[in-house]
């Protein structure tokens, strides 16, 4: 069946090859869908999940930590959604819409569609439109996706989701929070399409909760921003979670749009969060931020292609770590600069604050230029508390503690504020402290 | 109010000896200038009475109101009264003026076992601070000492020292770097602290500062000892003649 020598397969990979044979009847899709969803499990039984011999993977071996693989999520019991709801606190009193996606399917009896309809988004069920003529269309990425692991993976194990299209020239009033809910225990795979038509403004909210015990969560979200939209999607992992949470942001870039996202990263035992951002038409922007945090033996990762197939367009990269304990984390950033890719502008910058001896940071920006006349820079810096900023804050009366998590959240900040975007500062930044006072 | 008993101390990184068996009374309502040239330790002690880490205490002691202060963190001190205006005011990006403020008022408010201010009498507080010293809003919205120029930076650490209302103020070289007109504000804001309860410790090279800040006392530190106490005269005596004389005397 393969060329190559086979693998042994860990125990987390058992597992999954043993969950597709369980599950492969059940998983929506066309014929087409199905040929996709099985060759992306060829390339898990094959190759393995990814590894630390694999470059991209190098810093965070999910097939060493994926000890085991849980079942797929049970369809969930709309009780147990609406509790995990209720307890659900993402931005508190935040004034927005609701789209639900509950143990890796689209709930729709939970979400504002008809206020969603009135604002000009409509939202569709992925599952259904697996289904339909062109399905697995929804399941193409551009071309640095493809090959990832953590794609394959949820191509081959995809539940469902949502596809939301934002009709053209709608500049939606209020932020929408997509709620991943896990109802009960077990592994949620969901890819949502997020269709931005031209000149239409979207704030996106992709958050997590409840409490998938061993399963772990594997969400991709597959922007189309058309020509002169404007997006922000905020993203916010926190919590404890044992299992990986694995996030994937592809997003295809047309004329002249404004693409902003932050990747907040606060808890679970192993995150990767990464995107790979295309840009296809000219004077577009992204400026994509992260805010990690991670402590005990946890591991937090982002990830990042920025490719510039096309000229004049600007792209900013700026993320902060904070590690404590013996964590690590992960920064990988690489911008492409296609041969004719001319007057590109991008700018990486990577900083980590170390709060203990034997945390540690691993960060890799990288630059692959092919065209002359561009300006591209990158940065990346390691460092302690600054002792004279602490004793300065400890000699007007603030405790140690107090001005370390002052301290702390004013280098997260940094990041938070130049992303700039009212509505989620206040509630990160009190997910900051949170997470400081745990 | 603070009594310095034969204080001895040392870098705790090198072990050089800086302060050689300083004794130092300051009684409530008392202001005392010290005065000493380069090196002579003037500014190790006020590091030492906030409690730097990077001295090391090898003899004697310091009480505070009756007080062990050398058992005590920094941030005890500053709840139990004490202040130091820093010589270099350090920056502090992505901490707002307002909100650092606002923090250290009720950390020692509530070290004390005082409720935490209201946000209208905090503001009220702080706009009243900010009026007599020149302190503008925009100011108080930046980071701390972020961009702030010279004069700005000692006059956001009297704007402190007013909020904070300490017993014991120690302030370290406060006129360097000040031209004359913002040497007369930040002195006037000194002058209003001065009261019956509070006492000062004015640490300076120059006379200059004296002329706004008169002292009760003026001390002057040499090779880590006071080598002479006087009146306000003794600043005069030292203008005009140098420190030469002392020097020689200590050694």
């Amino acid at each position: 069946m393969n060329a190559n020598t086979p693998i042994k397969h860990t125990q987390g990979e058992t597992d999954l090859i043993a969950r597709f044979e369980t599950a492969r009847e059940s998983l929506a899709g066309s014929v087409s869908v199905g040929a996709l969803r099985a060759a992306s499990l060829a390339q898990i039984q094959d190759k393995g999940l990814p590894h630390r011999r694999v470059e991209e993977y190098k810093y965070s071996d999910l097939r060493a930590f994926m000890k085991s693989a849980a079942p797929l999520a049970a369809p969930a019991e709309a009780a147990a959604v609406r509790q995990a709801l209720n307890v659900q606190d993402s931005y508190g009193e935040l004034d927005r819409y609701r789209i639900v996606i509950a143990n890796g399917n689209f709930a729709p009896e939970v979400s504002d569609l008809a206020d969603l309809q009135a604002e000009g988004v409509s939202v569709a069920d992925f599952a259904k439109a697996l289904t339909e003529d062109g399905g697995s269309q929804l399941l193409g990425a551009p071309k640095t996706a493809p090959g990832d692991g953590i794609v394959a993976l949820n191509t081959a194990f995809v539940q469902g989701g949502v596809v939301i299209t934002v009709a053209d020239g709608a500049e939606v009033s209020k932020p929408i929070e997509l709620v991943h809910v896990a109802a009960s225990h077990g592994a949620c795979v969901t890819r949502s399409r997020i269709r931005v038509g031209a000149g239409a403004k979207l704030r996106l909210l992709e958050t997590f909760t409840g409490d998938a015990g061993a399963g772990e969560i594997n969400a991709v979200f597959d922007y189309q921003v058309g020509d002169k939209a404007n997006v922000a999607a905020t993203r916010l992992i926190a919590g404890d979670a044992p299992a990986p949470r694995l996030c994937t942001t592809i997003a295809t870039l047309g004329e002249g749009c404004l693409f902003k996202s932050l990747g907040f990263v606060a808890g679970p035992d192993f995150v990767r969060n990464q995107q790979f951002i295309h840009f296809v038409g000219e004077n577009s922007e992204a400026k994509i931020y992260g805010v990690s945090m991670a402590r005990a033996s946890h591991l937090a990762d982002q990830t990042l292609i920025v490719d510039h197939a096309v000229p004049h367009c600007n792209s900013r990269e700026f993320f902060k770590t904070v590690l404590d304990g013996q964590a690590r984390g992960v920064y990988q950033g690489r911008i492409n600069v296609a041969p004719h890719a001319q007057k590109t502008d991008g700018e990486m910058m990577t900083q980590a604050l170390l709060l203990s001896e034997e945390a540690e940071m691993a960060n890799k920006p990288e630059l692959e230029i092919f065209a002359d006349d561009v300006i591209c820079a990158h940065g990346a810096t390691s460092g302690q508390i600054d002792e004279d900023l602490l004793f300065y804050l400890r000699a007007r009366g603030i405790p140690e503690d107090e001005a370390k998590t002052l301290l702390v959240l004013a280098f997260l900040a940094e990041a938070i504020e130049e992303y700039d975007e009212d509505d989620v500062t206040a509630g990160l930044e009190t997910r900051v402290r949170d997470w400081l006072a745990a | 109010m603070l009594e310095i008993k034969n204080l001895h101390a040392r870098i705790a990184e090198d072990e050089t000896e800086i302060l050689r068996g300083i004794d130092l009374t300051v009684k409530p309502g008392e202001v005392h200038a010290i005065m000493g040239p380069n090196g002579s330790g003037k500014s190790t002690l006020s590091y030492i009475l906030a409690g730097k880490e990077d001295y090391e205490v090898t003899e004697g002691e310091i009480l505070f109101n009756g007080e062990n202060m050398l058992d005590m963190e920094p941030d005890e001190r500053a709840a139990a009264g004490l202040f130091l205006a820093f010589q270099y005011p350090i920056e502090i990006p992505g901490v707002a003026t307002m909100e650092f403020l606002k923090t250290a008022m009720n950390a020692q408010r509530k070290a004390r076992g005082e409720d935490a201010l209201s946000i209208p009498d905090f503001m009220k507080r702080v706009k009243e601070a900010a009026a007599h010293l020149n302190v503008s809003m925009d100011m108080l919205k930046r980071p701390l000492n972020v961009g702030f120029s010279g004069g700005e930076k000692k006059r956001a650490e009297i704007l402190q020292m007013s909020l904070l209302e300490p017993k014991l103020c120690v302030l370290d070289e406060t006129d360097s770097g000040l031209d004359i007109d913002a040497l007369r504000v930040v002195s006037d804001g000194v002058n209003k602290l001065r009261s019956p309860n509070r006492a000062m410790i004015v640490i300076t090279h120059y006379q200059r500062l004296l002329d706004h800040i008169v002292p009760d006392v003026v001390h002057v530190l040499s090779k880590g000892k006071i080598v002479k106490t006087g009146d306000k005269d003794l600043a005069l005596e030292l203008e005009k003649n140098g420190y030469a004389d002392f020097i020689d005397a200590a050694a």
